[in-house]
């Protein structure tokens, strides 16, 4: 009885992962076919070998067949060595499929697209989504303690406005953060007296406003939900252990550093999981405030590569894998770690 | 001699009085120093921007600033337009369409929560490799992105797609002639609706439903097993109302979600064909990007975004207390 329920759970559940997996699967297929066998039927990357006598006695050679003649006989391309001539032939071509992966799909994807490779693709992704999960985790832990621990006039109604703001989607902040960072270089300048604020920085981009590497992190390294989240972990830190830290001497910046952050890893894991994930993968901001290929993230490489070999399905696909294989790496080397942070990082109202 | 001081002078702490303020005062300043860093990015790229979406939408100009050489005044270029940006938008047939198609989109919300809740409930059994089968499934969520909306484009494709490949395999259609599925204005919006599901399905809405299931305590369902209760009363009256925080968390961040759906539509339809895939972030980024000058508008598509995100939200709110209320 017990049996039969766990077979029929087991045949939806298998069932649903051939769904999920099979885009995966189909997509990595394609992506080690060469040009010819691209709309081939079949997942393996496989070739056809065709080859033919061409004459009774002559050794079998590669040939590729141009059409049937009248008489019923082929006219063939005789594809070994120097003695590349056509013939007509009398006797029957043989076929043989065999796997023929073309891996080298792969460097012909990466570097493809002549002004920015995938090299310099993830090193911006991972440049910018690193800084900008450092400066969430910061600012966010600071912001936190002082909201779980501190005293002073005024905490609990800032605390509702940054509760507030976490139900503004970033879409509406969009446009004002967009104007704001376009009119900076030249305020600035005006400000100062110089004209340093719209140069441009020697690893790419502006030094300020858009089309820079400022517009790609500074923006999103302040995180309303993140605070929150710390928050309410810091909460349930026992006191105790910090006035035992406070009566050894410590300052408030020594005891979020020596008793409250250990005591934290899990929270400060979870926000920097996600906080990660979701620089690298953010598409519509940087769309929006980049210009110069040079600073250009994964994303808006992929959306220029499928503008540009829309056509050339195996390096499309090989592109898509570049994509989706660092995640999907990272997540399948630490899923334990996932899973855990997403159940901490639900924090319900 | 003011009360104050003669108050502290006679509970005999002299100095109390005079020590409480500037206390005040440090610990305001301590805690001003902790928040400012995450403070001053907030009030700049939060709440500055908040206030100002709705001072875009009212006004029109192209926003440069400046120090005018005559007066040395700043000055920025921006007019004030009243309702104009609203008016057009009201008579805009675009602005309707993306409307619907937006709302229409949203309609995976329902039916990914279901498809996860429904998954979670078959991992709570007694399911062999219970881990494996749950990263296989979170899979999509964490590939999500441009990379796997390329692949679903290719997937949709009418002469080489996956998809009408499997439908010729099985017979249903000719092949070669199966349907344009995103090339076709009445099946685009389907099609985007059941990638988004699958993406969907098993990922953080099914963790979240999973990690709640094992928190339901055994001994309901063995009393209830007492008193007879079937699959479906157990279901109806434990699992459920046991589930509902976890739901209307997932229901609230879905629909946030689900109001900014985007780069789906970049990458596969470019808001068309006829603008059938048109959703309301795809026309503001449309008016910010593709048309000059109408950053105004696309203020005022932001309004009405943020509006319909509030209500979802209070929505999803009034629905919940009205559920823990019923008895």
């Amino acid at each position: 009885m017990k049996a039969r329920t766990d077979r029929r759970v087991l045949a939806v559940l298998a069932l649903v992962a051939v769904t999920t997996a099979t885009p995966f699967v189909w997509a990595l297929s394609i992506s080690l076919k060469s040009e010819e066998s691209v709309f081939s039927p079949g997942l393996l990357p496989t070739s056809t070998r065709t080859t033919a006598h061409l004459s009774p006695q002559a050794e079998e050679v590669p040939v590729r067949v141009l059409r049937r003649l009248d008489d019923g006989r082929l006219r063939v391309k005789v594809l070994s060595g120097d003695s590349r001539r056509i013939v007509d032939i009398d006797g029957p071509v043989r076929e043989e499929r065999r796997l023929d992966p073309h891996f080298e799909n792969y460097p012909r994807a990466w570097t493809a697209y002549p002004f920015l490779s995938f090299g310099r693709a993830y090193l911006n992704s991972l440049v910018v989504a690193l800084l900008v999960t450092l400066g969430q985790v910061v600012t966010s832990a600071l912001a936190a303690y002082a909201f779980a621990r501190l005293r002073f006039w005024g905490r609990d109604v800032l605390f509702f406005a940054y509760l507030a703001t976490m139900m503004v989607p970033g879409a509406v902040t969009l446009i004002p953060t967009f104007v704001l960072l376009k009119n900076m270089p030249d305020a600035l300048n005006a400000l100062l007296g110089t004209d340093w604020f719209s140069r441009d920085l020697v690893v790419g981009g502006k030094v300020l406003g858009t089309d820079s590497y400022f517009a790609l992190i500074a923006p999103r390294c302040f995180s309303a939900y993140g605070t929150f989240m710390l928050r309410q972990f810091f909460l349930s830190v026992p006191r105790e252990l910090e006035e035992a830290a406070v009566l050894d001497g410590c300052g408030s910046l020594g005891v979020l550093r020596h008793v409250v952050l250990p005591l934290s890893r899990p929270a400060l894991a979870t926000l920097a999981i996600f906080t990660f994930m979701w620089a690298w993968g953010d598409f519509f901001w940087p769309l929006i405030v980049t210009r110069s290929d040079e600073i250009k993230t994964l994303p808006l490489l992929l959306q220029t590569f499928q503008g540009q070999y829309g056509a050339q399905w195996n390096l499309l696909m090989a592109a898509s894998v570049m994509g989706f294989l660092p995640m999907v790496g990272v997540f399948l080397l630490g899923q334990r770690q996932f899973i855990e942070g997403i159940k901490l990082g639900a924090v319900k109202g | 001699m003011s009360a104050l001081a003669r108050a502290s002078s006679a509970s005999g702490a002299p100095s109390s009085a005079r020590r409480a303020l500037p206390r005040g005062l440090a610990d305001l300043a301590r805690g001003l120093a902790f928040l400012a860093p995450n403070f001053l990015g907030f009030l700049l790229f939060t709440a500055v921007p908040v206030v100002a979406i709705f001072a875009v939408a009212f006004t029109r100009g192209d926003y440069t600033t400046g120090v005018d050489p005559e007066s040395g005044r700043f000055f920025i270029d921006a007019q004030w337009a009243g309702v104009h940006w609203f008016r057009v938008l009201w008579a805009d047939p675009r602005f309707w369409q993306s409307l619907w198609n937006t709302l229409f989109l949203m309609l995976s919300v329902p039916i990914q929560m279901a498809l996860a809740l429904g998954l979670a409930l078959l991992l709570n059994q007694r399911v062999p490799g219970r881990t494996a089968w749950r990263a296989l499934l979170f899979l999509p969520t964490v590939a999500a992105g441009l990379a796997l909306y390329m692949v679903w484009r290719q997937i949709y494709n009418q002469d080489h797609g996956l998809l009408n490949g499997f439908l010729a395999a099985l017979g249903i259609v000719a092949p070669g002639e199966g349907p344009d599925w995103l090339g076709d204005p009445a099946l685009a919006k389907p099609a985007l609706l059941v990638m988004l599901v699958w993406i969907a399905m098993g990922g953080t809405n099914m963790v979240l439903y999973l990690a709640a299931l094992q928190d339901v305590p055994r001994s309901l369902y063995e009393a209830a097993a007492i008193d007879g209760a079937g699959t479906w009363d157990r279901f109806r009256h434990i699992t459920w109302p046991a589930l509902r925080p976890t739901t209307f968390f997932i229901l609230t961040t879905n629909l946030i979600g689900g109001v900014q759906i985007f780069d789906q539509v970049l990458v596969m339809t470019g808001g068309g064909p006829e603008g059938a895939t048109t959703t309301l972030l795809y026309l503001i980024y449309q008016n910010v990007y593709e048309y000059e000058g109408k950053l105004g508008y696309a203020a005022a598509l932001s309004v009405v975004l943020f509006g319909l995100v509030l209500a979802a939200t209070f929505a999803t709110w009034l629905g919940n207390r009205g559920a823990r209320e019923a008895p």
